[in-house]
């Protein structure tokens, strides 16, 4: 099965934290997002901007309207994903529970609907 | 295994979780499961009358049930008119036959799997004990609702989300192995503590999820007998429902433990939980063989005043530091003030007042009432029993309280 795991903290955890544990984080996800790869769990994942740079987009009545910012305002915020594959929902949530910033924040767990 | 003489009602009630658990595994479904153990046991209530009860009901009943799931798949394939055999269709073409696969795989395995995926955290509590009931128990959809007190359409749904996340999210199959067995099995414990409690109270209906509880605790125990909670849990379950009889007035007031007939108590569940509660304890104590350990002391006491409170603080301090909690904190206070006398126990409650603890629970007032109560302090007493009036909302503690009330307010005046 095909999970995506949905990496949420505030942002402000990110902004605030020194240089050296910025780089420390990093190396940790660098090490992490390895592991995986070589485990064959790895399918995809990016880091994304934070939410100050998202646009959000509706159509409505045929038109569109862009608006500036997130389509919720929330105390944490997604901040980046991996698509992974895992043998069941325990294999998911314990790669999940190994994700650098499950520790900071929450990791939500969703499991793809097969096409 | 020799001539069956249980009735079906009885078979249904021994063997229904066996049956589903080794069904799912056979058909990756807890629906089509379900389906196929009820059409068989349709099929038995047709055919044992004639033909007799066969030598092996599970087997056959599995066996049954089995070739039903793949008529029904079949009848499926052919409506949908697909021409690949889709996955459960070609797992089960290739099963070998089940009374073989009776001998050589322990059922056993499939009801821990069961109570293991029902009881999975990724369901919340409220799915997790009602798809236990409904499979590992095999209490109907209209029970289960009876018994929470939730229309039935509720309930329903409650099962079908539970059983659509197992399926979509990929809730597996399987008990858990070490590192996460502890942690798993706590909420399995939790579960079967948490069905006990609903029919702890409960009248009619409800009164049946204690005795289901207990099943529940006896499968557990004979599938991880290792398992020190798992004995202390089934320990303090029956140590509580030996009390049953004594518990309730004919009028349907609740009767304290001090005030209990201690004849109508059940003496064969109270030895078997005291033998139980002890070998828990030997194996490594946990809170739930600390409480059932607590329980024992109570059991023993030929009367109330024989009571050894000494020895139920010390057990609650050993609670206490297991697992910290205002309320096992105010239990505490109540037996030191048997113990040590009220003084000493109201001290303990106002420090849990004065922290704020425990602010809508109307046992803290009414422990206070009684303590003042007994110490022939009328009034306050009567304050306090007023604040428990305020904030319980169970039928019986409104009487219990209002009675109790009414005396001290007699001695105002």
């Amino acid at each position: 099965m095909q999970y995506l795991l949905l990496i949420y903290a505030a942002e402000s955890q990110w902004s605030t934290m020194t240089e050296e544990q910025g780089a420390k984080m990093m190396a940790e996800y660098g090490a992490f997002t390895q592991g995986i790869i070589a485990s064959e769990n790895y399918k995809g994942g990016n880091r994304l901007h934070p939410v100050a740079k998202a646009t959000t987009v509706r159509v409505r009545d045929g038109k569109t309207v862009m608006t500036d910012g997130p389509f919720a305002e929330t105390k944490e915020q997604l901040g980046g994903y991996y698509l992974i594959e895992a043998a069941d929902l325990d294999e998911a949530t314990a790669i999940a529970a190994r994700i650098p910033g499950a520790r900071l924040g929450s990791i939500e767990v969703r499991p793809i609907i097969g096409m | 295994m020799t001539d069956d003489q249980r009735s079906l009602e009885q078979i249904y009630r021994d063997e229904w979780g066996r049956i589903v658990a080794t069904l799912i595994r056979l058909l990756g479904s807890f629906d089509l499961a379900e389906e196929a153990a009820q059409q068989a046991f349709a099929v038995a209530l047709e055919e044992w009358p004639q033909q007799g009860t066969p030598a092996n009901p599970r087997a056959w009943l599995v066996s049954t049930a089995r070739h039903k799931a793949i008529d029904a798949l079949r009848r499926k394939q052919r409506w949908e008119d697909r021409g690949d055999p889709d996955e459960a269709m070609r797992g089960l073409a290739h099963k070998p036959d089940t009374a073989l696969e009776e001998e050589t795989l322990p059922f056993e395995d499939d009801r821990l799997r069961l109570i293991f995926t029902c009881c999975h955290p990724a369901l919340n509590t409220e799915a997790q004990v009602a798809l236990t009931l409904r499979t590992l128990c095999g209490l109907t959809t209209e029970q289960i609702a009876q018994a929470f007190l939730v229309p039935l359409a509720t309930m329903a749904q409650r099962l079908v989300r539970a059983k659509q996340k197992i399926r979509d999210a990929g809730i597996p199959y399987r008990t858990p192995q070490l590192p996460d067995l502890p942690e798993r099995l706590s909420a399995v414990l939790l579960v079967v503590y948490l069905v006990f409690n609903e029919g702890y109270n409960a009248a009619g209906e409800g009164r049946a999820l204690s005795e289901e509880a207990i099943r529940l605790g006896r499968i557990l125990f004979e599938l991880m007998p290792q398992e020190a909670e798992v004995r202390g849990l089934l320990a303090l379950m029956l140590l509580n429902e030996a009390r049953r009889a004594a518990r309730q007035s004919e009028a349907g007031d609740r009767i304290l433990l001090e005030d209990q007939d201690r004849s109508l108590w059940g003496q064969d569940r109270i030895a078997e939980g005291l033998s139980l509660a002890e070998s828990a304890l030997r194996l490594g104590p946990g809170p739930y063989s600390v409480q059932a350990a607590i329980a024992a002391v109570h059991a023993q006491a030929q009367t109330a005043s024989q009571t050894d409170w000494p020895q139920i603080v010390a057990l609650y301090d050993v609670l206490l530091r297991m697992q910290p909690s205002p309320v096992v904190e105010l239990n505490r206070a109540a037996a030191v003030a048997m113990s040590e006398g009220c003084e000493a126990g109201l001290r303990l409650l106002d420090l849990l007042v004065q922290r704020g603890e425990l602010p809508n629970y109307h046992l803290l007032p009414a422990a206070r009432a009684d303590m003042l109560r007994r110490l022939g302090r009328w009034t306050p007493a009567a304050h306090a029993y007023r604040e428990a009036l305020a904030l319980a909302t169970h039928e019986a503690d409104r009487r219990f309280l209002t009675k109790r009330l009414a005396e001290v307010e007699t001695r105002t005046y």
